[in-house]
């Protein structure tokens, strides 16, 4: 399917595909960016809870977590001890399962690529948050609407770097058109391979995955299923037209059967 | 740094990236350890024995510097015939006084320096003073006041530049450090030795002609009772391998809050005036000249001391301060000790201290000794407390921990307390000075809502009001001249009548005739004729032009940046860097070049502003009766010293000793491997019912307190949390206080992850959340394994997320140079579940100090 969303969603002319390029690789587990997300989008506290899953008491994305910092301990890690870190997202999928599913209308594909939810056209259904293969986006409980990263919709349309990005102090957040951003990611990751780094691994931005390659994608130091990713994505509503197809064609033969029985029974 | 400083990691990050080789030294696997290339673990209290190991690496495979140590050093002093060391003197420097608890520093000069010139002349004090009045004066901190610049100390008479006779520095310390083996290293700090010896490649191999390393340290560091010892370790161990006024050199203090640096500048501590001037004491500095005298040297540019100080005293009495009044002296408040803020503490207890402004301080949590800190404030009259929410310093009279114990009813307390709202750095203009000694501008975003003020308003508008009440009560009162008297006219602006910050820089800054803006301290004079707040910023306000606002991006203009900010002195971006350059002026590599001799300007010149006198040839040797700044020759790199050289062996200065020597903290389950003394025999014990110290080492009851404890920040948390924990995005981030330990001592105690433990010492107990983590490592050591406690320290009853503050067991035994507690290094023991409530609190502790057998003088022995 293209990469080009924008277009396919009937942008005629419209900006480059905009992204994140999360590299874990240099993320110190400052949780900025939680931070700067929350403060700009006004995104509510969600608990305090320490959760004793080492220095992670985000826990997952969610309705009022729109970035969150997984931390993993790997102290018996061959050759030295390791604390993995990595700041997940949305990944704003080319595919988007949440997107397909939306009977109101408001998640959108923006001019950018980008996947939003209209606050004021969510009717709460719900059914986005089944169709997401990553659980990323959520019914908040004290307004009943689901809400997700907007890759600062309202920030990049005036050209500023989204919020967690911004406040990012080692870039491990990079923002940029997404073609820039891949080329920036396989460079980094021959210079991590070339440094012997053997298990570090893109994820979620080949276009030729289960989403059509995601807008926001990762540098990861180990296996997504280390970091709690599912490690081969679907787009839940890809298979829907076979499905429907199937569905037809078994409606048809059902419906053939009986106009045979019938004509059967007459014989 | 990644955990307590991340916005400023980056740079390691980017370092990192850039091939730099990062090593991180901790008790705790942290967020820095997770980037490091070298993880080291290490027992908390231990790092002279570490890094000492590494000199005595770099002595014994020649891995030093030579013709750096040769010319910038004082490697070849010849020292007195009368010093001895703790390697003679199992573990104590000659001079040591028990009684009087101090070191009588004469043997640890330079041969031939007893005899000394006028200016600087210190032997009238001990013939004028009594050993006790000699010791009110070693504890005004004298050792801090020469934070720019070393003690005082003459030049060097006798000096083998071959490093071969016995009693030169350089021989002194190679025996000193000589036991400090891979194997002791092991034995002391726990560090294994295929660790350590990586390290010793790795700073060895980095560090030369070609390269350079940088070392970093915050207040792990510092909080010890050997804290400047600490530092001083690697002060010697940077001048041995050439690393210092060198760019990717030095040695890094990040500073525990914003413009921390700013406030020893220009400084909140009872010791110092601005620019490192020493506050005059009560003996010895009786005026001007006897000051000047006592606190400048003969060379460098501390024999310019008159010229700061007369500077200063214009900029805080104007025309009242002139040359037939002393340019107002004695206008000046004297020490008569120690003032630091624990003394402080106990004059509360002893009703001496009254009254107590709390700005932006929290010491009710923050502090060491907590319960010791809220029972002073109980003490007072009236306490002012200026914070952005009701912390616990405001509301301990409420509902703080004693409320609950009953040590005290709300009722009974007569100290009446006064919240005040403060602004935030948002709301007003100001500076931040950061470590690298740069001052940085920023400007109000918005006005202050509602009626919180900056800390300069209410200082100005306290001030005002203060001087309008004594201008109409008392007006011919010799008492009252000093504040009405003061050069207190700074305008004010907007709807809150906010004084001009600027003005403020201006004053600082300096200025001559006219209030012509001064550029340069040298153009300081001690007529009268010019006026300057605090000498080293001499220069900021240039031109009438705020220097510290300048932000030109780093994109366009060279590495050095010159063009941003601006850094004190002189906006000289790295220290002494005359060093950069060999004796001769060049570069000593085209890689590391930094400034050098123009032969043809004849003048230095670089990439940086030279720190040195700009046409001083580098073949200029003085006249053997050459003062001040004429005595500094060519190659005297470090031009604040007194001999202007980077001092190996420090033969003044340091009121604990010319060398670091490793002891144990004042709490440790360990003896002392390398010497029959256990502690700093110097350290300052505060003997008190409420600060109880535990037995240490072999010393029977120590095995009640087996662990050792540690306190540390997180990253998602603020100081004592008074800007982190009553806000919500960051509460929730590390929404509970816990201890970290070792699934090993978890195992040994019971402790269930994720549960509750309770963690005691012979001041208190606190209850925290366990998390039990493979990142805190036991250590084997000494044959046995020795588990550590992590505890941070952010928390009190307070805000969002609440939790017992970990400083509720932290002792009081400082460093006795500067007075800093020692929160880094302790012994504990740690239990599982919850604490008891109530008087109960109490029992427990009390058990514990019947059962090691406490009493007042129990760690108090020198």
């Amino acid at each position: 399917m293209s990469l080009d969303p924008a277009a396919r969603s009937g942008y005629a002319d419209h900006p480059p595909r905009m992204g994140f390029f999360t590299d874990t690789s240099v993320c110190i587990g400052c949780k900025a960016c939680e931070v700067a997300c929350k403060e700009w989008n006004g995104v509510p506290e969600d608990g305090l809870e320490l959760t004793g899953m080492s220095y992670d008491n985000t826990q997952s994305l969610g309705a009022s977590t729109w970035r969150h910092v997984a931390f993993i301990e790997q102290i018996d890690h061959p050759g030295q001890p390791r604390w993995l870190m990595a700041s997940d997202v949305c990944k704003h999928c080319t595919e988007a399962g949440c997107l397909d599913v939306c009977p109101t209308g408001a998640l959108l594909r923006t001019e950018f690529g980008t996947v939003v939810v209209q606050d004021d056209v969510c009717n709460g259904c719900g059914n986005c948050v089944a169709a997401c293969p990553f659980g990323v986006i959520g019914r908040r409980e004290t307004d009943g609407g689901a809400h997700k990263c907007t890759l600062c919709y309202d920030r990049i349309g005036d050209g500023l770097t989204p919020a967690c990005a911004k406040a990012c102090p080692t870039e491990s957040i990079q923002f940029g058109p997404l073609d820039e951003l891949r080329d920036r990611a396989q460079a980094r990751l021959e210079t991590l391979h070339e440094a012997g780094v053997a298990g570090a691994q893109l994820y979620g931005e080949d276009p030729g995955n289960g989403i059509g390659g995601a807008g926001a994608f990762f540098l990861l130091l180990d296996e997504p299923e280390v970091y709690g990713l599912p490690p081969d994505p679907v787009v839940t509503t890809r298979d829907l037209p076979r499905m429907w197809r199937h569905v037809a064609s078994a409606a048809a033969a059902l419906a053939a059967a009986a106009l045979i029985s019938g004509l059967g029974g007459r014989a | 740094m990644a955990e307590a400083h991340p916005v400023g990691f980056q740079w390691v990050m980017e370092a990192k990236q850039r091939g730099a080789t990062v090593i991180h030294v901790d008790p705790r696997f942290t967020r820095t350890s997770a980037h490091a290339d070298v993880y080291v673990p290490i027992r908390a209290g231990a790092d002279i024995a570490f890094v000492g190991g590494i000199i005595n690496y770099v002595l014994q495979h020649d891995r030093y510097f030579r013709d750096y140590v040769l010319a910038y050093t004082n490697a070849s002093a010849v020292l007195s015939e009368d010093f001895a060391d703790t390697e003679d003197l199992d573990g104590v420097f000659s001079g040591l006084d028990r009684e009087l608890r101090m070191y009588d520093m004469e043997t640890w000069r330079y041969q031939r320096s007893e005899v000394r010139a006028a200016a600087g002349d210190r032997t009238p004090l001990r013939d004028r003073f009594t050993p006790q009045q000699l010791r009110q004066v070693r504890r005004a901190a004298r050792g801090e006041a020469h934070g720019s610049g070393g003690g005082a100390v003459d030049p060097v008479h006798d000096a083998d530049e071959t490093l071969q006779h016995p009693r030169c520095v350089f021989q002194v310390l190679k025996r000193h450090f000589a036991r400090y083996t891979p194997e002791l290293v092991a034995e002391v700090a726990g560090v294994p030795e295929e660790t350590f010896l990586r390290v010793c490649e790795l700073v060895t191999a980095n560090s030369g002609r070609d390269r350079t390393t940088t070392f970093v340290y915050s207040l792990g560091w510092t909080q010890h009772t050997v804290g400047v010892q600490y530092i001083r370790t690697a002060a010697i161990l940077q001048s041995l391998l050439g690393n210092m006024g060198r760019p990717g050199g030095g040695i890094l203090a990040l500073r525990g809050h914003a413009s921390i640096q700013g406030s020893t500048d220009i400084p909140t501590l009872f010791d110092l005036l601005p620019g490192y001037l020493p506050m005059p004491h009560a003996y010895g500095n009786e005026d001007l000249d006897t000051y000047v005298a006592a606190e400048s040297l003969s060379k460098g540019f501390w024999a310019d001391t008159r010229n700061y100080m007369v500077s200063l005293l214009k900029a805080w009495w104007g025309d009242t301060a002139t040359a037939g009044n002393d340019f107002c002296y004695a206008y000046l408040p004297r020490l008569t000790g120690s003032h630091s803020t624990y003394e402080t503490v106990l004059s509360q207890l002893s009703g001496v201290c009254t009254g107590y402004f709390l700005l932006g301080q929290n010491p009710a949590v923050g502090s060491a000794n907590a319960r010791m800190q809220r029972m002073g404030m109980a003490s007072l009259d009236w306490l002012v407390v200026r914070d952005f929410s009701m912390i616990e310093s405001a509301t301990w009279w409420r509902d703080g921990p004693e409320i609950e114990t009953e040590q005290m009813r709300t009722e009974d307390i007569k100290t009446e307390v006064f919240f005040l709202p403060a602004a935030a750095h948002t709301e007003k203009n100001g500076s931040f000075t950061n470590t690298q000694r740069m001052l940085q501008w920023h400007h109000a975003a918005v006005e202050p809502a509602g009626d919180a003020r900056s800390d300069l308003w209410f200082a100005y508008h306290l001030g005002r009001r203060i001087r309008q009440k004594l201008a109409a009560s008392s007006a011919e009162t010799d008492r009252d001249r000093p504040v009405l008297d003061l050069t207190w006219d700074y305008p004010v602006r907007g709807p809150l009548a906010e004084p001009d910050a600027e003005a403020v820089l201006a004053e600082v800054s300096g200025w001559g005739a006219d209030r012509t803006p001064l550029s340069s301290y040298t153009e300081l004079n001690d007529d009268g004729s010019t006026s300057c707040g605090c000498w080293i910023y001499c220069g900021v306000y240039a031109g009438g032009v705020n220097q510290a606002a300048r932000r030109t991006p780093g994109g366009t203009q060279d590495w050095v940046a010159a063009d941003w900010g601006w850094a004190w002195p002189a906006n000289r971006r790295v220290l002494y860097n005359r060093a950069s350059a060999d004796p001769d002026g060049r570069p000593w590599s085209d890689r590391k070049a930094l400034v050098w001799w123009d032969q043809a300007t004849r003048r230095w010149t670089g990439h940086d502003v030279p720190d040195f006198i700009a046409d001083r040839p580098p073949d200029y040797r003085p006249a053997a009766d050459a003062r001040g700044t004429e005595a500094i020759s060519g190659t005297d790199a470090f031009i604040m010293q007194g001999d202007g050289k980077a001092w190996l062996f420090a033969p003044a200065g340091l009121v604990d000793g010319p060398l670091p020597v490793h002891y144990e903290p004042q709490e440790s389950p360990f003896s002392n491997v390398l010497h029959g003394q256990q502690h700093n025999p110097v350290r300052e014990v505060l003997t008190h019912p409420l600060n109880l110290y535990q037995p240490s080492g072999d010393e029977p009851g120590s095995e009640v307190f087996p662990y050792v404890a540690t306190t540390y920040r997180l990253t998602e948390h603020h100081t004592a949390g008074g800007m982190s924990r009553f806000l919500p995005y960051l509460a929730e981030l590390q929404p509970a206080f816990f201890c970290e330990v070792s699934p090993e001592l978890a195992a040994e105690r019971g402790l269930e992850h994720a549960g509750w433990a309770t963690i005691v010492t012979a001041r208190s107990a606190i209850e925290a959340r366990v998390l039990v983590t493979r990142r805190i490592q036991p250590l084997r050591m000494r044959g046995r394994v020795v588990h550590q406690v992590g505890l941070p320290w952010h928390w009190g009853p307070n805000g969002l997320t609440t939790g017992d503050a970990a400083n509720e067991l932290v002792h009081l035994a400082l460093d006795p140079n500067v007075y800093i507690q020692e929160d880094k290094a302790l012994a504990c023991d740690i239990r599982p579940g919850r604490r008891p409530r109530g008087p109960a609190l109490l029992d427990l502790v009390r058990e514990y100090r019947q059962r090691a057998a406490i009493t007042l003088k129990t760690g108090t022995d020198t």
